[in-house]
């Protein structure tokens, strides 16, 4: 009798399993919480430094095309204008993107509908060894290839936004690719019945159909690959020139975001205004990440809501 | 009444398995008729064979003859996309594109090349009107049609065919995801168009076949047992596994 009630009254040896188990999963989500809390805190103070301690003015850092924070131009005032960078990297992003989505296309569509068995068996691993190369590499072939060729056939030092893209579009391109390919296999096979029991070809079935149902998750596709051509520093600073200089066109030598981070961030010592200039770029960064987050989510809910 | 379309000793089979063992059926124009069967007999395969969808699996081969009007259509030369705007299908599931009613009823439309806006609006009003959708759909045009429920989709399907005005209108089992009204609704629809159109329709309702159809093939393991007129069918079927069908005795 005893046994019975000292069994009901007291937890179970499930119970406390359970609990043991849920106390050390809340135990990691709190862990990683605090992690991104404090990376956000870090990044949002030390970038804002600049505008709170140095006085320096919101708008003279997105306008200004002077990028020299170590020293005072002849007025007086720090120069650090953002302008220059801020252009380079979405000028990369942007034409990386353009360039690098109808070939992402062109491979997704050939993986699913017009090869499946023979284009998946062969591309997939391609795709899988592209995106497991290390950036260092892309830089460093970037260098060793683009930058020449680019010099050869265009003349000037071979450096600028035309060799970023170029490495940046061998970069983006399976992360575009495999995006797509999922958003097209998911297309239910049913469409493409419907539509060839109309009397649609093949090709009709695949852009009037296939194509326009999956808009949704291509265009995700495409934004996930912008942000990670936003975000990539190595392989663009080794092709870029690192000169922070508002760029002419698409072969003189200029600086991107990341690019600038990576070459300054050891030259300069914690709390000066050059230091705090380069948090500024990173805060930029991060509030460009959030963006194409924020656009991702909304494309999902818009296409989620359509079917 | 003419023949539309004939068939004669089609076998087919799925790689090594023979799911047709030689069927001879014939069609006249404007005629509504019911293939029924248990499941599994070959129903659907056989209809898809009538508009070429089996090309699309992998490993079907097809012997025999089939023709459309003195046309064959697995000729080498068959122009598959024409075959399919002259032998519409209507799915068992509700298949409407994810775009608004009127790009669903117009697509067919437009891949025929027609960019005339008079003539598309039309022409989808029409086709509405005819499956007996347009007085739900009217004010609704421009909505996804996948906000509809699933026997007005089925009617949109059944507009999306009709839109290019084909010759035949085959059916499988287009009511058989549906509630009783709106499977009433679709019938209402197929007896409405019936004049101007030839109608094969797989079903596994019984009082479905015997209400709209006109003539009744009963298939069984890939064989035709029986076919004739629906009355004649229902009330002295002349094989005795047709009778023990109807009973309930198997399928
Ligand atoms: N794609 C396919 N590949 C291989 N075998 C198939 C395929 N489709 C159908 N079969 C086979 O062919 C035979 C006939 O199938 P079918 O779908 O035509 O039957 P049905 O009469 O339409 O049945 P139901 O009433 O269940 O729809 C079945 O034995 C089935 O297993
Ligand atoms: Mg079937």
């Amino acid at each position: 009798m005893d046994e019975i009630k000292h069994d009901l009254q007291n937890p179970s040896k499930a119970t406390h399993e359970d609990l043991f188990g849920r106390g050390i999963t809340y135990l990691c989500i709190g862990f990683v919480s605090l992690l991104v809390i404090s990376i956000l805190y870090f990044i949002t103070t030390r970038g804002l430094a600049t505008f709170t301690t140095n006085h320096v003015s919101l708008w003279k850092f997105l306008s200004g095309t002077n990028w020299n924070p170590s020293l005072l131009d002849k007025h007086g005032n720090p120069q650090i204008g953002a302008l220059p960078m801020i252009v380079t990297s979405f000028s990369v992003t942007v034409l990386a993107a353009v360039v690098a989505t109808p070939f992402a296309l062109g491979v997704a569509l050939f993986m699913t509908e017009i090869a499946p068995e023979r284009g998946t068996k062969i591309l997939q691993p391609v795709i899988e060894l592209l995106v497991g190369i290390p950036s260092v590499v892309y830089g460093f072939i970037g260098l060793s290839v683009i930058v020449p060729l680019i010099r050869h056939s265009f003349g000037g030092t071979g450096f600028g936004i035309l060799a970023g893209t170029l490495v940046l579009f061998v970069m983006v391109l399976p992360t575009i690719t495999s995006l797509s390919v999922d958003s097209i296999k998911a297309v239910p096979m049913f469409y493409r019945s419907a539509s060839l029991a109309l009397g649609a070809t093949r090709w009709q079935t695949i852009y009037k159909v296939v194509l326009r149902s999956a808009t949704p998750g291509i265009l995700t596709a495409v934004i996930f690959g912008m942000s990670r051509a936003f975000g990539e520093a190595l392989a663009v600073q080794m092709v870029i020139g690192n000169a922070v200089l508002m760029p002419h066109g698409l072969l003189t030598p200029s600086s991107t975001l990341t690019s600038q981070l990576t070459t300054g961030i050891g030259n300069t010592t914690m709390g000066t205004l050059p230091n705090n200039a380069l948090w500024s770029l990173a805060l930029i960064l991060l509030l460009m990440s959030l963006v194409f987050n924020i656009l991702v989510r909304v494309i999902g809910k818009r296409g989620a809501l359509k079917k | 009444m003419p023949k539309i379309i004939t068939s004669k000793d089609v076998h087919l089979s799925y790689g090594p398995k023979e799911a047709l063992h030689g069927i001879s059926l014939d069609f006249e124009e404007h005629d509504i008729t019911a293939l029924i069967g248990p499941s599994g007999c070959g129903k659907s395969t056989y209809l898809r064979c009538l508009n070429r969808m089996n090309d699309l699996i992998k490993g079907v081969k097809i012997t025999g003859s089939m023709k459309l009007e003195d046309q064959d259509i697995y000729a080498p030369g068959t122009d598959i996309v024409d075959l399919r705007k002259r032998v519409g299908m209507v799915f068992q599931q509700p298949n409407p594109f994810p775009f608004s009613v009127y790009e669903n009823v117009a697509y067919g439309l437009r891949l025929a090349g027609e960019k005339d806006k008079h003539v598309l609006d039309e022409r989808v009003e029409t086709s509405l009107k005819q499956a007996a959708i347009w007085d739900e759909v009217k004010d609704h045009l421009y909505e996804n049609a996948l906000s509809f429920s699933g026997g007005q989709q089925q009617r949109i399907c059944v507009a999306r065919v009709l839109a290019v005005q084909p010759e035949v209108v085959l059916l499988d089992e287009p009511t058989s995801a549906l509630d009783p009204i709106s499977s009433a609704k679709i019938e209402d629809t197929l007896m409405n168009i019936r004049d101007q159109y030839t109608i094969i329709i797989v079903t596994h309702n019984m009082q479905q076949a015997s209400r709209i159809s006109d003539k009744t093939a009963f298939l069984l393991n890939g064989d035709l047992v029986e076919f004739s007129k629906t009355e004649k069918m229902f009330i002295h079927p002349d094989d005795e596994k047709t009778s023990d069908y109807l009973n309930g005795k198997f399928g």
